[in-house]
């Protein structure tokens, strides 16, 4: 867990500059880092709340983003399913990418669940929670000085762009992300920022059909 | 990132924002609200995964791309060759950070230097 820690502070530390850095003064960037607590999600929600688009969207935005979580939540189950709702839903939403990173490493049985499993949870949810919240609100703090025609914001965007190459993984990704992009721009056009759910509606629809022809197109190859 | 000049006020962002951590709480406790077992279909699963692919490209797209809802269209944008910079520092070694510091080193000279 230590090891992961310099890196976690540093991504903690941008994304709390990328938030006052967008225009968010800095109240609703303390609240967002407080509540929010996920910072790919953040950084794509900034560009929108930015430049007004709807609760609706941004939210459904946010929730693609987060779809990762979704996928995460059924192997968390398995771990956590014994607590009582409240308490696995609690320690549910402190659970981000890292911690199950960590888990797995610790406990790499994925299909059992053993006594203390809960436990080490909580405890990886408590010490990402603590250098992510720290790391960014020194981020928010220290560039609340620096002025917004320096541009800074743009960290958040190049922060996004190693993002999407990290994870460029296979063919698909490469297809829903080249599809993404050309509809995001063509469809910029759109009212309330429909783009961005065109865009992703466009690049999942491409990838299953890519799902569905992929086996054909192997068999030819 | 334009200005916050189109935002309704302070409540109006606060109320976004706790809807995000509630996008947080739905998503990160998505299995964990039933005790029985849930499976997805493997299509959906598929979706599932270049879903926040496509979200993430789908907001970073513009911001690099256009200018006011139009293609970039003078090449004194300090924004190209910033992320130019950030994906080759990628291409050399793959990371968040080393990329971001890499754009900022080619942005902020040209940005803040040359008004681009």
């Amino acid at each position: 867990m230590l090891a992961f820690g310099p890196g976690l502070a540093a991504w903690g530390l941008v994304t709390g500059v990328a938030m006052t850095q967008s225009g968010l003064g800095v109240g609703l960037s303390i609240l967002m880092s407080l509540t929010v607590y996920a910072g790919s999600a953040q950084l794509a929600s900034l560009p929108l709340l930015a430049s007004g688009a709807p609760m609706w969207v941004i939210w459904a935005s946010a929730f693609c983003v987060n779809l990762r979580f979704v996928i995460f939540s059924s192997q968390w189950r398995v771990h956590l399913g014994h607590l009582p709702r409240r308490r696995r839903l609690a320690l549910g939403y402190l659970l981000a990418d890292l911690n199950l990173v960590v888990f797995q490493k610790a406990w790499p049985d994925r299909a059992v669940h053993r006594t203390g499993q809960a436990r080490y949870a909580a405890g990886g949810a408590a010490a990402v929670w603590s250098v992510w919240q720290v790391s960014s609100l020194a981020g928010i703090l220290l560039s609340s000085f620096v002025p917004l025609s320096w541009g800074l914001g743009f960290a958040g965007t190049l922060s996004m762009l190693g993002i999407a190459y990290s994870l460029l993984n296979d063919r698909t990704a490469w297809v829903a992300a080249v599809v993404s992009a050309a509809a995001a721009v063509a469809a910029f056009a759109l009212p309330l920022k429909l783009n961005i759910l065109v865009a992703i509606a466009a690049a999942v629809a491409a990838s299953l059909v890519m799902a569905k022809a992929g086996p054909a197109a192997e068999r030819g190859a | 990132m334009s200005a916050w000049s189109t935002l309704p006020g302070w409540t109006h962002g606060a109320i976004t924002i706790l809807g995000l951590a509630a996008v947080t709480a739905l998503s990160r406790g998505f299995f964990l609200w039933s005790k029985r077992d849930l499976r997805l279909p493997d299509a959906l699963q598929r979706a599932l995964q270049v879903a926040p692919l496509a979200a993430i490209v789908a907001v970073t797209a513009p911001e690099i791309f256009l200018t006011h809802g139009e293609l970039i269209g003078s090449w004194r944008d300090a924004r190209l060759p910033a992320a130019l910079a950030a994906t080759a520092f990628y291409a050399w070694r793959p990371g968040v950070l080393g990329p971001l510091l890499a754009g900022l080193a080619v942005y902020m000279p040209l940005h803040i230097g040359l008004g681009w």
